[in-house]
């Protein structure tokens, strides 16, 4: 019988932690956590003890004060009785009001700059180049005053748009008219038709009640969830158009087949066409759809929806820089596709459309997701430079007059610094599933 | 903006731990520099002229401090600062005093922690339109657009107003007085509201200076002073005396010119308390004997000050109004110097 013995236990010693390489990184690693531990705890206690020291409190009960200030664009309810939560509510609202927006026209640019770019066309491809190296390497705070003052600066006051008595008697228009008699651009915003209902209710009447400013929406009317209010007009019009997509894709799906099965596509466009628009089309008559057109009354237009222009420059300055960003994201992706893609795209008889279409554009999406997740974030981050045009989002209500008006600038900081890092990881997570769902699948 | 705030309270919250203990007057005398927060630049009050030295009406009382503390008007660094950022500089010791238009008010005072320590201007909020406008009452602003900057107290009285007056109006808010102008005078807003005087502050400055009216209404009390912090009372006690110096020199004649020849031939006791020549009230206070004859040699007394800075012979064209002494029937009034 034989003993295969153990190879002789080793007693844990203290040492070991410093001198066997199985224990040493963890050791490490512990220590510096623990260093930083301790920097966090004595960060706290420093500023609790100031705040102390100051008589300061740290507490979000002012939130529910009256804020007792004014914002000029605000997409729901809102009045200077209204607390300071509900003003940094309005806040929230205008940035990622202005941050979806900013979004779409970058992407919707800046794929259209990046394919260009890579256009056989000399003077095409040169003049994106020279727009993404403009854009790009400004400071975007430049971009947005530079938008600001051009818009402010360049369109008519609304005065100029009155016709007095006196210059119709000399045959003499106004200094500035309305675009197709239904858009107002003036230097403070550009005023757009508002569209109200006016369901079961006599044309006439409702016509004239619904110039006045403030007027009901009319029509299915609202329901008031508490903190905002939905439209019930917008909510069938969004249920009808739905549905519309779903038998539209249905249609699709089965020239799809007809295809599949006898190589001939059936012409379909226009039962598509019908499908989208018919019924949405139906509907809004059924409402009572019309028009409110702005129109000149004291100081300002009535009527109509006002875009400001705080707003306007904003989106379009974020846009532009950023657009400038992911078109470079685009030529990298596209570049990166191999060029055997579109030869074998073209052999099979694919125009050069339909190959940046169908073979190469989904394919690079693979390449231009994740950097065009942090060209998103950045975006949304920017939206924070608002006040510099005296756009009220959050950084302007919450953390500017908020702030001011209550001194509870720690407060305020932080919850502003909570909100613009869930905003951020809302964006991260809904981009990265986007992501999961086009990459390569791999076994 | 957001990140230096953040900053700002941050640093100033693990730099204060070593600084609490001392007072400011001994930091003041220690660093051999006042720091003084002041306007970015509104004329007047406190902009930095053509060759970048700060001069105004709200300047003077800073080199005033600075002259009565350090002996040496010049020894002052202005710090700028908008609305936004005063009151966080102020909190967090970046300055030792605030002299930039700032109103006294009952939410700043208790929950701010801040101490006023005199109202060196009696203003109120005004309205400035345009004279083409046909605008000749702020009653009549109604659905207006009226630029307004952040962060103030005006910004609430003029919500205030619009509602008790049960009018509307659409608000863009500016973040300092040049951008406030510049809206203003693109014609981005009907009408721009802010102090009085620094409305007519803001119009000198404007190219066309006549084409341009300030409403007759006043809405609100802005009683502005100089801002220190909460519970230094030392310091608050230096700051508060050497204003009413300057207000005392002049109910008792003593100006620029003749402070000299004052101090060697007054035979009035008050005069010569003021003045160091009697007394100890510099020691009271933790100077020496020619604080105050110091300081009202710097730019001389209230009124030298009022008229050299805003007064009737310069752009500004501002009457002493409310800001004449007690004895003229205005409200600026010194207590005894016993």
């Amino acid at each position: 019988m034989t003993f295969v013995s153990d190879a002789p236990k080793e007693n844990f010693r203290l040492g070991m932690l410093i001198y066997d390489t199985r224990y040493r990184s963890l050791t490490i690693q512990v220590v510096v956590l623990v260093l930083f531990l301790l920097f966090l705890s004595w960060l706290v206690n420093n500023t609790i003890a100031n705040l102390e020291a100051k008589d300061r409190t740290f507490d979000f009960g002012f939130l529910l004060n009256r804020a007792g200030y004014d914002i000029n664009q605000r997409l729901v309810d809102y009045t200077n009785d209204s607390s300071h939560l509900r003003a940094g509510f309005i806040g929230l609202l205008n940035t990622l009001l202005a941050a979806l927006v900013g979004c779409t026209i970058a992407t919707v640019l800046g794929v259209f700059i990046g394919v260009l770019r890579l256009s056989k066309n000399w003077l095409v491809s040169r003049l994106m180049t020279v727009y993404v190296e403009v854009f790009r390497n400004v400071p975007v705070l430049l971009w947005i005053l530079l938008a600001a003052t051009i818009l402010s600066e360049t369109a008519p006051q609304p005065k100029d748009f009155r016709s007095t008595p006196e210059m119709e008697a000399a045959g003499e228009a106004p200094k500035a008219s309305m675009l197709f008699g239904i858009i107002a651009v003036t230097n403070r915003g550009t005023v757009i038709p508002e569209p109200k209902f006016c369901l079961g209710r006599e044309r006439e009447a409702c016509h004239t009640e619904s110039l006045q400013p403030g007027s009901p929406e009319g029509g299915l009317g609202v329901i008031d969830l508490g903190i905002f209010k939905v439209s019930l007009n917008l909510l069938a019009l969004l249920a009808v158009f739905g549905g519309s997509i779903f038998v539209n894709r249905r249609l699709v799906r089965q020239a799809n087949a007809t295809q599949e099965a006898t190589g001939e596509r059936p012409v379909i466009w226009w039962k598509s066409l019908a499908i989208l628009t018919v019924p949405s089309m139906i509907l809004l008559w059924v409402l009572g759809l019309h028009w409110v057109v702005p129109e000149l009354k004291g100081f300002n237009f009535v009527g109509g929806i006002n875009v400001a222009h705080s707003f306007t420059a904003l989106t379009l300055a974020l846009a532009l820089y950023t657009a400038a960003f992911i078109a470079e994201i685009v030529r990298a992706g596209i570049q990166a596709i191999s060029r055997g893609q579109s030869e074998a795209a073209a052999a099979l008889g694919l125009r050069p459309g339909r190959t940046m279409n169908l073979v190469i554009l989904p394919q690079a999406l693979r390449v231009i997701i994740p950097p065009l997740i942090s060209q998103y974030l950045n975006l949304t981050k920017n939206t924070s430079l608002a006040i510099a045009v005296s756009y009220m989002d959050l950084r302007g209500t919450l953390g500017g007059v908020t702030l001011n008006q209550t001194g509870k600038e720690l407060e305020c900081m932080l919850l502003m610094m909570g909100i613009y890092l869930t905003i951020s990881l809302i964006i991260s997570a809904l981009m990265n599933m986007f992501n999961r769902a086009v990459r390569l699948k791999e076994r | 903006m957001k990140k230096s705030v953040f900053l700002g309270t941050l640093s100033a919250a693990a730099l204060l731990a070593g600084v609490a203990g001392a007072g400011t007057l001994e930091d003041v005398k220690a660093r051999g520099v006042l720091n003084c927060g002041s306007n970015v630049g509104l004329t007047g009050f406190g902009a930095p002229d053509a060759n970048g030295e700060y001069q105004g009406f709200d300047v003077a009382l800073c080199k005033a401090v600075a002259a009565a503390v350090l002996g040496d008007a010049s020894k002052v660094k202005f710090v700028p600062l908008t609305g936004e950022t005063r009151f966080t500089a102020l909190a967090s010791s970046e300055v030792d005093l605030l002299v930039r238009n700032s109103t006294w008010t009952f939410s700043r005072d208790v929950d701010l922690k801040f101490d006023v320590v005199a109202t060196n201007y009696y203003d109120g909020q005004g309205f400035m339109v345009k004279k083409d406008l046909g605008v000749s009452s702020a009653k009549e602003l109604d659905g207006a657009t009226v630029c307004i900057q952040t962060g103030t107290t005006t910004e609430l009285n003029l919500a205030d107003f619009f509602k008790a007056n049960n009018m509307t109006y659409t608000p863009v808010n500016v973040a300092d007085d040049s951008e406030g102008q510049r809206q203003y005078l693109a014609g981005a807003c009907d009408t721009y509201t802010t102090d009085a005087s620094g409305l007519a502050a803001s119009r000198a400055t404007m190219p066309d200076a006549d084409n341009h009216i300030i409403l007759p209404e006043i809405i609100s009390k802005e009683p502005l002073g100089p801002m220190v912090r909460h519970g230094d009372n030392v310091w608050g006690d230096v700051v508060r005396w050497t204003f009413f110096a300057l207000i005392a020199a002049e109910e008792y004649g003593v100006n620029k010119a003749n402070i000299e020849e004052v101090a060697t031939t007054t035979t009035n006791p008050e005069i010569k308390r003021l003045l160091g020549t009697e007394g100890d009230l510099g020691a009271m206070l933790g100077l020496d004997k020619d604080w105050a004859k110091r300081a009202i040699a710097v730019s001389g007394n209230y009124g030298e000050i009022f008229e050299a800075n805003i007064g009737s012979a310069t752009p500004i064209k501002l009457a002493r109004g409310l800001n004449a002494l007690w004895t003229q029937g205005g409200l600026q009034y010194a207590p005894p110097f016993r």
